[in-house]
């Protein structure tokens, strides 16, 4: 038998019953259409938080207090209220370790800010100039802190958009608020008269570190109005100058500050470093268990039509059982017989997974329309959900086309 | 006219094992058929004359004995070298026709082609031979064959019997599921065929009617050959008046 043969055999075999035919290959639609979507929202996913993290800044390593630790007490507080990071850690840092593209110390609290009638709570930045380097961020109108801000402890602040939009912005009106309305403008924090000399770009919500609710202002003024003391900072953020220099940075800090803060033992050091690399594959780990968890929960449906396949393979074999003994009779082989079953199953797969990849990416598409939601089609998953398709239509269509093959050609003949 | 017999059976032997127990079915039959003959196998049911059916027709094998098809030995062969024998030696005809029903008369006639590896240009070209051969008006042939009479149905079956050029024609109650009239037509093209192309054909029935129009008749009781002889007087069918 020729393959064109095989293949006109097929198609009209297929053709004969075309409502049954579409509700077999409606499964593996669904089945390959959810197998792609839902990849391709968790894959989108995955970006937009990769992308979220690497806003943050690059080559980032982020240094912490740890828990503080009373002298012979074995009660530790939280992580990160220590107070044992000081400025002068990160004049060593930058000045003792290589690689090291800038060194930001930060000092965060929560205040209460007020300007012209509103107010808000939210968190104040004690930073440096290097800040807008290492955390990636612009300024949208105005100035960023200059050193000589630094040195002087000058009173004013740089506000974030979202602050900008609850301090200036009117509530009643769908008008947002400009950089404008804010610039040259004092605010109060904490009983304290500051001036408005700049805003930033807003960076989009990055959850946990949001950074376009927040007011900066010059380290050592936040040192000096809002924690009362200039002997330690809450946080030290370093940039790496590449990226392949962030293991040897991040080990260089751990050493320098064990030396100087005179901890023999690395287990007992008082400071974490975060590393944003670590960051990174913590949360695709996270979002590839989600992606792996979709596409499961898809591949179940896909599972169901495969054995619908099966299901009416079966019937189909069942049905053409005097067909089947007609084309032995004259001379169809039980090679021939088991390709032109195999060949419908494959057949009806194909094309059930084509149109279900093309459903998928609409959907997908369709997703990132309405819902606004990041996905992204891969070519893997296209190619995947293609030989699973092909490989359904082989595997449930073998059993139905092996029965067909085995049937003997007197029993088939006489059937009614 | 060949000498060589189309047909030789030597002391055919069918036992079928059921249940432990051994039923034997056919009981030694012998015969012969030489090309250009038209033979009814006739018997009543429970004779044993479908298993003979279907070991002429290759379609099983006997328990023992012999059965040389056109000069070969075909009664120990596996299933696909008997699937080879039936593509190109036998033309089968059937009682329930056994067409594809939404295929057009022409795909019908030309099917045992593809299991022959004909191409499609070709295959058509031997249908249209075999539906003219087997006088089949030619009005019909783009019809679906489930949109013909029964009459019509039966010789779509006898042309795509002959397609292949078959050493022998096998028909199985031919007749069984037509009326007298159309039935006639059917009986008139084998005879047409039997003369006019110097087909070969066994006809299996269990009408007396029916095997009286074969020039031979072979009478089957009980799994054994009960009398062989020429018919002499031979009924000659109308065809389309």
């Amino acid at each position: 038998m020729k393959t064109q043969d095989l293949w006109e055999e097929t198609y009209s075999a297929v053709t004969v019953n075309k409502v049954r035919s579409g509700l077999t290959m409606l499964g593996i639609v669904i089945g390959i259409a959810s197998v792609i979507a839902l990849v391709a929202v968790g894959q989108g996913a995955q970006s937009s938080i990769q992308a979220n993290i690497n806003s943050l800044g690059a080559n980032l390593l982020i240094v912490m207090p740890g828990a503080s630790r009373s002298f012979g007490s074995t009660v530790n507080a939280g992580r990160g209220t220590a107070e044992t990071l000081t400025p002068d850690d990160a004049t060593a840092i930058a000045s003792q370790v290589s690689n090291v593209a800038a060194v930001s110390p930060e000092v965060q609290t929560r205040e209460q800010v007020v300007a012209s009638g509103a107010n808000t709570n939210t968190t104040i930045e004690g930073v440096t100039p290097a800040y807008a380097q290492v955390r990636n961020l612009q300024i949208a109108d105005g100035v960023f802190i200059s050193s000589q801000d630094v040195t002087a402890a000058n009173r004013i602040a740089v506000i974030g958009p979202t602050v900008l939009q609850d301090l200036y912005g009117d509530p009643n009106s769908n008008a947002s608020a400009t950089p404008a309305d804010a610039l040259g403008q004092t605010i109060r924090i904490s009983g304290q008269d500051f001036t408005v000399v700049g805003v930033t770009v807003p960076k989009g919500g990055t959850g946990f570190m949001n950074q376009d609710n927040m007011v900066f202002v010059p380290l050592t003024a936040a040192q000096h109005y809002f924690l009362g003391s200039t002997s330690y900072v809450t946080e030290i953020d370093v940039e790496a100058s590449t990226q392949a220099a962030m293991t040897q940075v991040q080990n260089d800090i751990t050493n320098l500050l064990l030396q100087r803060h005179n901890i023999p033992d690395p287990t007992q050091a008082d400071f974490n470093i975060l590393n944003q690399a670590d960051i990174v594959s913590a949360a695709s780990s996270v979002t590839g268990t989600f992606t792996t968890l979709l596409a499961a929960i898809a591949g179940i449906s896909l599972l169901v039509g495969g054995i619908g396949i099966m299901n009416m393979m079966l019937t189909t074999v069942t049905e053409r059982t005097r067909e089947i003994g007609l084309r032995k009779a004259i001379g169809a082989k039980k090679q021939d017989i088991t390709m032109q079953f195999l060949a419908e199953s494959v057949m009806l797969t194909f094309t059930g997974g084509a149109i279900g990849i093309a459903l998928g990416w609409l959907a997908a598409v369709a997703v990132t329309a309405l819902a606004h939601i990041t996905t992204s089609v891969s070519l893997s998953s296209v190619l995947l959900a293609f030989g699973v398709s092909a490989g359904i239509g082989i595997i449930f269509g073998y059993y139905p086309a092996r029965r067909a093959a085995a049937l003997s050609p007197i029993e088939a003949l006489r059937y009614e | 006219m060949n000498t060589k017999p189309i047909i030789a059976c030597e002391n055919i032997v069918k036992t079928y094992h059921n249940a432990g127990v051994d039923t034997a079915v056919l009981k030694g039959v012998s015969f012969s058929v030489a090309a250009g003959e038209f033979v009814a196998i006739m018997g009543p049911s429970g004779s044993g004359k479908s298993t003979l059916m279907h070991i002429i027709g290759a379609l099983d094998t006997p328990s023992s004995g012999t059965y040389y098809l056109d000069g070969s030995d075909v009664s120990r062969l596996t299933d696909d070298e008997l699937a080879d024998i039936r593509r190109e030696k036998i033309g089968f005809v059937f009682q329930a026709f056994n067409l594809l029903p939404r295929a057009t008369v022409l795909r019908n006639v030309s099917l045992p082609l593809v299991y022959a590896g004909v191409a499609k240009e070709e295959r058509e070209r031997i249908a249209e031979r075999a539906l003219i051969d087997s006088a089949f008006p030619q009005a019909f042939w783009q019809h679906h064959s489930n949109q013909l009479s029964g009459g019509m149905m039966q010789r779509v079956a006898i042309a795509r019997s002959l397609v292949n050029d078959p050493a022998l024609i096998l028909a199985d109650e031919p007749t069984g599921n037509l009326d007298t009239k159309t039935g006639e037509i059917v009986l008139h093209t084998f005879q047409s065929l039997n003369t006019g192309h110097g087909k070969t054909v066994v006809l299996i029935t269990h009408e007396p009617y029916v095997a009286e129009h074969a020039d031979r008749i072979i009478h089957i009781r009980d799994g054994a050959i009960l009398t062989d002889e020429k018919n002499p007087r031979r009924r000659i069918a109308r065809g389309e008046s």
